[in-house]
């Protein structure tokens, strides 16, 4: 039996433990509820039958029982999804980010209202869309834990609890959400496998060790489904670890390739590194590729190089800060952009660019956007063997670059302010960027890109060389000495700004006078756009052409993940997790500190919230 | 005993010389002297080191001590990072260890408290003896090594 297929076993029994005590929170509700229905047994009877019960079935699903009618999900369903569900991450393997559904819309969203709610139970930045099938809500969170639940009611079909080893840290404790195929679900964990897991029943089907956690390699992406292949990608760029993109047999976690997003010796774009750079320069992977369902064509991105400083590893180092274009059968890369050279501001470009088909300049163009890390808003042009640049311009203020050059697109860096050894450097934006891994929406309706910006933050170190141990930071820089520095006599943070993609223009711009704006954006077919992302602990909905704010809820904690917006039995459902944590949290931190008047106290802990017009 | 875990002394024993006064700490795994063994398998092991002036430790944290050097578990109690930082309190005017993955401070003066950030409790802490004048361990972990949550 190998190693994974024996964890596997180890996990089931514990959980089979975990269920067989009857203390936990979950199996208590269910009990209560269970009674409360008209039975009325003793405390000791139900005790015992529970006992009885959870003994004799193999997984926590015993509690509510598996789902029933499960909708099998296909190529055919992800290529194109109903209106009504959100089964990948952006809904669409274009990576719009947009939900055809109006009910809820512009004039009628000062309605909205609480449906149900739903606590994880755990802390830290819940970052996953609730992923919706016909009708069942699956939904990760960190922890490694996945929960299913009635998309309609919020009742519980169960729970998956990975049991995660005691000495793993998580730098970046979360989850972006499950990927779907056939009658199966896919987690990335914090522990670097993949886990399969029966959609009906949250059993696992198979684990996959990556790889090994104990050196830095850890996932917290939303696997990419393409045709049965389960497509991961690497975290750890501020381990020191080699990028990669692998993809897994969905049937039984075989692994079927991996592609190194730095090459290695002999493989073209080598010759961007010296030495032995490359083993350790980083171009991790931590985002969930976008898919050209025509062209057969995966564009995923790719993350800053390291350790951050470019004088440690001199060169363009091919493939960080790029995005990669990959054969989904082979993961050969057919062709790829980089954004930036020689990385030196933990700059990751690591979200998927977004498939869009624009009008430009007098000519269609089958293009890819991309509002980057790097400050700059990107059009670049897809073709079957190419990736060429189109338009570059900042949307955010940045000292970094001094323009574009025209033909290849390459940024022109100011030397004085791109990092170096031994001197301290400053420079705007901030290591979090114009842009961080929240994701940005486009409107079909509305023609219009919405960014979740952050303006009027800058940053700096000071860079040093140092040894890479395995498993431990290796950022090029005391972690003590990275800064958040708001600009003198900024009036606001976060932006959510409105590009049209085709001329250039932002259309509309709403800022937040005291916040960061640091969560995804989701447009509607109902000429909305939503967004958390803000310390007050808002979400809120915006009106897509004009920017007016709508409606706005406080929620439990602060919101980081991705509203997604589904359909039931003819009703419209907007869904979000709230759960502030991770970088939300340290540019809190950052901000709270040095500046008068900001919100300090952002409460942590998960609630999947669920929301309907009121009837 | 007490060996260096990390810089050019790695793997050399700790002498109370060794532990600069004021901070920062010095990082060490336990040794075992009848076998010789480095126990360094796994990370929950790694201890910070610290001599501070004994007139500011507490009662409790003071008791532990030897000549004003105390010792705690690197691992923070959020999300079991190391914590690898000695730097001024973003909750006052002190220098604190602090974790750099999220934040979180803890005042060695003070039992290694919680005093920013969101860990739930403190580091656990070690005593210390002095054996031939290197620093040996005087007993088992006080409080709980390791993060909230598993992971």
């Amino acid at each position: 039996m190998t190693d994974s297929a024996g964890r596997a076993r180890v996990r089931r029994g514990r959980i089979r433990r975990w269920a067989d005590d009857g203390t936990n929170d979950k199996n208590s509700q269910q009990e209560f509820k269970w009674l409360k229905r008209g039975t009325s047994m003793t405390r000791k009877q139900w005790l015992l039958s529970g006992f009885v019960a959870f003994t004799c079935l193999a997984s926590t699903a015993a509690v509510s029982g598996p789902i029933e009618n499960y909708s099998p999900v296909t190529a055919q369903r992800l290529e194109n999804p109903e209106p009504g569900n959100w089964m990948l991450y952006r809904r669409t393997y274009d990576g719009h980010g947009y939900s055809p559904l109006d009910q809820i819309n512009a004039s009628n969203v000062k309605n909205l209202t609480p449906v149900w709610t739903f606590a994880t139970g755990v802390v830290e930045g819940h970052e996953a869309p609730p992923i919706v099938n016909n009708g069942v809500m699956f939904v990760a969170t960190p922890m490694g834990q996945v929960i299913a639940l009635n998309a309609k009611t919020g009742d519980e079909y169960w729970r998956y609890k990975r049991q995660l080893p005691d000495d793993l840290f998580q730098l970046h404790p979360t989850s972006r959400g499950v990927g779907l195929w056939e009658d199966k679900l896919y987690l990335a964990t914090t522990d670097d496998h993949v886990v399969a897991l029966d959609a009906k029943t949250g059993k696992v089907v198979w684990d996959t060790k990556v790889q090994d956690y104990k050196k830095g390699q850890y996932m917290t992406l939303m696997p990419l489904i393409v045709e049965g292949k389960v497509i991961v990608g690497g975290s750890g760029g501020e381990f020191g670890v080699r990028g990669y993109v692998a993809a897994y047999d969905a049937k039984d976690g075989k692994e079927l390739w991996r592609t190194y997003t730095i090459p290695g010796e002999g493989e073209p774009g080598h010759d961007t590194w010296q030495g032995d750079d490359w083993k350790n320069g980083g171009g991790s992977a931590w985002m969930t590729g976008n898919y050209d369902k025509e062209t057969k064509t995966i564009y995923w991105g790719v993350g800053n190089a390291a350790p951050w400083p470019g004088e440690t590893h001199p060169g363009d180092n091919l493939y960080t800060s790029s995005v990669l274009a990959l054969d989904p059968n082979t993961g050969k890369i057919k062709t790829y952009h980089q954004y930036h050279q020689n990385d030196s501001w933990d700059w990751d470009e690591v979200e998927a660019p977004m498939l869009i088909d624009l009008q430009r300049d007098g000519r269609n163009i089958k293009s890819l956007v991309h509002p980057g890390r790097d400050a700059i808003f990107w059009v670049l042009e897809r073709t079957p063997t190419k990736i060429n640049y189109v338009a570059g311009w900042p949307f955010v203020s940045t000292d970094v670059w001094k323009g574009i050059e025209p033909e290849s697109g390459k940024p022109i860096v100011d030397p004085a302010h791109k990092p170096v050894i031994g001197k301290r450097v400053e420079f705007c934006p901030s290591l979090w960027g114009g842009k961080d891994w929240p994701s940005a929406a486009y409107s079909q309706k509305t023609g219009l890109v919405y960014v979740p910006a952050n303006e009027n933050f800058c940053g700096g170190f000071t860079g040093e060389k140092v040894a890479l141990k395995p498993g431990e930071l290796w950022l090029g820089t005391k972690p003590e000495d990275i800064g958040l520095k708001t600009k003198p006599g900024a009036d606001h943070f976060g932006e959510l700004q409105a590009w049209d993609p085709a001329t250039g223009k932002k259309v509309w711009q709403h800022n937040f006078p005291k916040s960061q704006l640091f969560g995804s954006v989701t447009a509607t077919a109902g000429d909305l756009v939503f967004v958390g992302g803000t310390n007050d602990r808002n979400f809120r909905a915006f009106h897509a052409k004009t920017g007016e704010l709508l409606w706005e809820q406080k929620t439990n904690s602060g919101i980081m993940g991705m509203p997604v917006s589904y359909e039931i039995d003819g009703t419209q459902y907007i869904a979000i997790q709230s759960g502030w944590g991770v970088d939300a949290q340290r540019i809190q931190d950052a901000l709270a500190t040095n500046n008068i008047g900001i919100e300090a106290n952002v409460p942590q802990g998960g609630v999947i919230w669920v929301f309907a017009l009121k009837k | 005993m007490l060996v260096f875990s990390e810089g050019d002394k790695e793997g050399k024993l700790i002498t109370a010389a060794d532990v600069p006064a004021g901070g920062p700490p010095v990082h060490a795994w336990p040794k075992d002297p009848n076998t010789s063994v480095v126990r360094s398998a796994s990370r929950l092991n790694e201890i910070l080191i610290i001599k501070l002036d004994p007139a500011e430790l507490d009662e409790k944290t003071r008791a532990r001590a030897v000549d004003g050097i105390i010792a705690y578990s690197a691992i923070c109690s959020h999300a079991g990072c190391p914590v690898t930082a000695w730097v001024k309190s973003d909750a006052g005017d002190k220098e604190v260890f602090k974790c750099m993955c999220h934040n979180s401070e803890f005042d060695p003066r003070e039992g290694a408290q919680v005093v920013f950030g969101p860990a739930p409790r403190r580091l656990a802490a070690l005593p210390l003896a002095l054996v031939d004048g290197s620093l040996s361990v005087a007993g088992n972990f006080i409080g709980k090594v390791g993060g909230a949550q598993p992971g």
